[in-house]
């Protein structure tokens, strides 16, 4: 096994990877500085008779040159009615190809069929923000990826696409709406899924592009997400997603008293710390106790007559209500989460696309997350220094995902951590996450139904709280009421072997993931 | 007919857990545990049956234990309530 280095946060990272590279080690949230110029895909030639429909998705990997080796990248917007990527790593499985790479911007459990992949040796590396059910299993427990599994953010994804880390050979576009040249929307079509932002990055750097779609339109699509001029060919096929698993009827407030009682308290954080302004901006995650603490800030808005900037990241429906009733002038939205949401990108022209490295990226000129007030993020479990897990489970297994998390929480001003102090007997603060996603540097403060617990970074944000009357407790004595009713939790049995390696969202390694035993 | 030496107590709701108690079995103590916790609370789970056992003179036995999560005091009041059972106090 090559050599190991400690990290900022004392994780063991090894120096280099068969397969992978030279790794660097995490410093510090805004330490590591690039110095190389960003990758380009190859010039392309359209002459006027090219005619960009084939066939089948089999055709286009002939014309795409696919071998042994490639990388195929995908985009989550289809989310658990996701068709495509089953679709071509079947085909590719059939033409006997090995040694394929999955980049995907997240991958769900409908995902599943591609364990068989994985051991025929189809599939040797996977890149993507998270995975669940039983692919994150199966290559945690019976370790059968070849290569480690990267995870990476939402942010560092794109960057990572930019700085030729991720050389896309093939990029895939599961298009709801698409015309004969390649034009691309997300808000036609029975998958109407709105924002493409994900697919953006992917269709701009990979060499080749395929769009694959179920709902051809006349030429020029109306409107453009991704355009012909990014675009190789153009694949009809006959369903390429599931409605009910892309997008929900509606996202809903939660009725939970417990999660309420955690949302009123969060919300009143974000009211003691006063960023809650004219002009500030917000993003929430769309978990029951975020939205409730997005509900308690609209009704704080329309009662003082506050008009804040914008919502950002994933939008649900109840970001475009807050929208039409004035409460913000804009959303900023990489990814709809409901049909509301759909519906209000095809018609809101203040209700905007964004790419993900518009949305997230670290290293280009400036990214959304940097202009954000106040994020409000879960965790699956945060430790003493404030560090965030939202991607392995207590048993070690990878259950979850970076998403923009560690994205968010390092531009937003104020970035706080909510969740419960217990899931069923798991103590959510412990002494040391399983996984760190999120550094505890870019974390604010942590909410739960017990107390608040502050960086101690954040002296400013402690005074204020004080000041308001909040229930303060160390972030120690929040671990040991947590422990009082559950016990010590045992550590979790490991072995050496490296099955995953968390990229913070600048390209350093946070972290490692051990194979369970 | 009635089942003698056996009783059994809880639910399978989350945070709860299902216990049955056999006190046909002579000879040993068998003490199977599932748990969803197992990897973080397996070994406190079996100490607090274990426990709770000797204090309410339960030496042999088969115990079949399946977890939801539950607090050590919810363990301890369905493992008593199934020991009753199984003496046939309840």
């Amino acid at each position: 096994m090559s050599e190991m280095i400690k990290n900022a946060l004392g994780r063991e990272i090894p120096k280099y990877i068969e397969g992978i590279g030279e790794l660097k080690a995490f410093q510090g949230a805004f330490v590591y500085t690039p110095e190389e110029r960003k990758a380009a895909p190859r010039i392309s030639k359209a002459t006027p008779d090219m005619n960009k429909i084939v066939e089948n998705i089999r055709r286009s990997l002939e014309l795409c040159g696919i071998k042994d080796g490639m990388t195929l990248s995908f985009h989550h917007h289809f989310r658990n009615g996701d068709y495509l990527v089953n679709m071509v790593i079947h085909e590719v499985a059939k033409m006997g190809i090995k040694d394929i790479t999955i980049a995907a911007s997240s991958l769900q459990s409908v995902h599943e069929p591609l364990i068989e992949h994985i051991e025929n040796g189809v599939v040797t590396g996977i890149e993507t923000s998270g995975l669940r059910g039983k692919l994150g299993e199966a290559i945690t427990r019976d370790g059968i990826l070849k290569k480690p599994i990267i995870i990476r953010s939402h942010g560092g994804r794109p960057r990572a696409i930019e700085a030729g880390e991720v050389k896309i050979d093939i990029a895939f576009i599961a298009a709801p709406a698409a015309d004969h040249y390649g034009n691309v929307n997300g808000v036609e079509g029975p998958t109407a899924c709105g924002s493409m932002g994900y697919a953006m990055v992917d269709a701009e750097y990979a060499n080749k592009v395929v769009v694959v779609t179920d709902y051809m339109v006349p030429y020029p699509a109306s409107p453009i997400s991704i355009p012909q001029t990014l675009v190789d060919y153009v694949v009809k096929v006959d369903k390429i997603g599931d409605p009910k698993g892309i997008v929900s009827g509606a996202t809903r407030v939660t009725k939970n008293p417990l999660e309420l009682l955690i949302a009123e308290k969060a919300f009143e954080a974000v009211v003691a710390s006063g960023l809650v302004k004219e002009g500030f901006s917000f993003q929430a995650g769309t978990g029951g106790p975020s939205l409730a603490v997005a509900q308690f800030l609209r009704e704080k808005m329309k009662a003082e007559e506050i008009k804040g900037s914008f919502v950002s990241g994933g939008i649900t429906g109840h970001s475009v209500d807050m929208l039409e009733e004035g409460l913000f002038k804009t959303l900023l939205d990489v990814q709809c989460f409901d049909l509301k949401a759909v519906e209000s990108i095809k018609h809101n022209p203040n209700h905007m696309e964004m790419s993900a490295s518009f949305y997230a990226n670290p290293h280009n000129k400036g990214c959304v997350a940097n202009q954000l007030d106040i994020m409000i993020v879960s965790a699956t479990e945060v430790d003493v220094d404030f560090n965030v897990n939202v991607i392995t489970g207590s048993n070690g297994i990878i259950m979850g995902a970076s998403g923009g998390h560690s994205d968010t929480a390092a531009g937003a001003k104020l970035s706080i951590v909510i969740a419960p102090l217990l899931r069923g007997r798991l103590p959510i603060v412990v002494d040391e996450v399983t996984t760190v996603i999120t550094p505890g540097e870019t974390i604010d403060a942590v909410v739960t139904e017990r107390g608040i617990a502050v960086n101690p970074r954040r002296k400013d944000l402690e005074e204020l709280f004080k000041a308001a009357g909040l229930d303060i407790m160390s972030i120690h004595d929040l671990k040991d009421v947590a422990e009082k009713l559950t016990g010590k939790p045992q550590k979790i049995q490991t072995t050496d072997e490296i099955v995953g390696l968390v990229e913070y969202r600048d390209g350093t390694i946070i972290d490692t993931i051990r194979r369970v035993k | 007919m009635k089942i003698e030496g056996i009783g059994q107590a809880g639910s399978l709701e989350s945070n709860d857990l299902m216990i049955m108690v056999d006190l046909n079995q002579k000879e040993n103590l068998i003490i199977e545990i599932e748990s969803i916790v197992k990897e973080k609370f397996g070994e406190q789970i079996e100490a607090v049956i274990k426990e709770t056992l000797t204090e309410n003179g339960v030496g042999n036995g088969y115990i079949k234990v399946v977890d939801k999560g539950a607090l050590d005091f919810a363990i301890r009041a369905r493992l008593k309530t199934a020991i009753k059972r199984a003496e046939g106090r309840q």
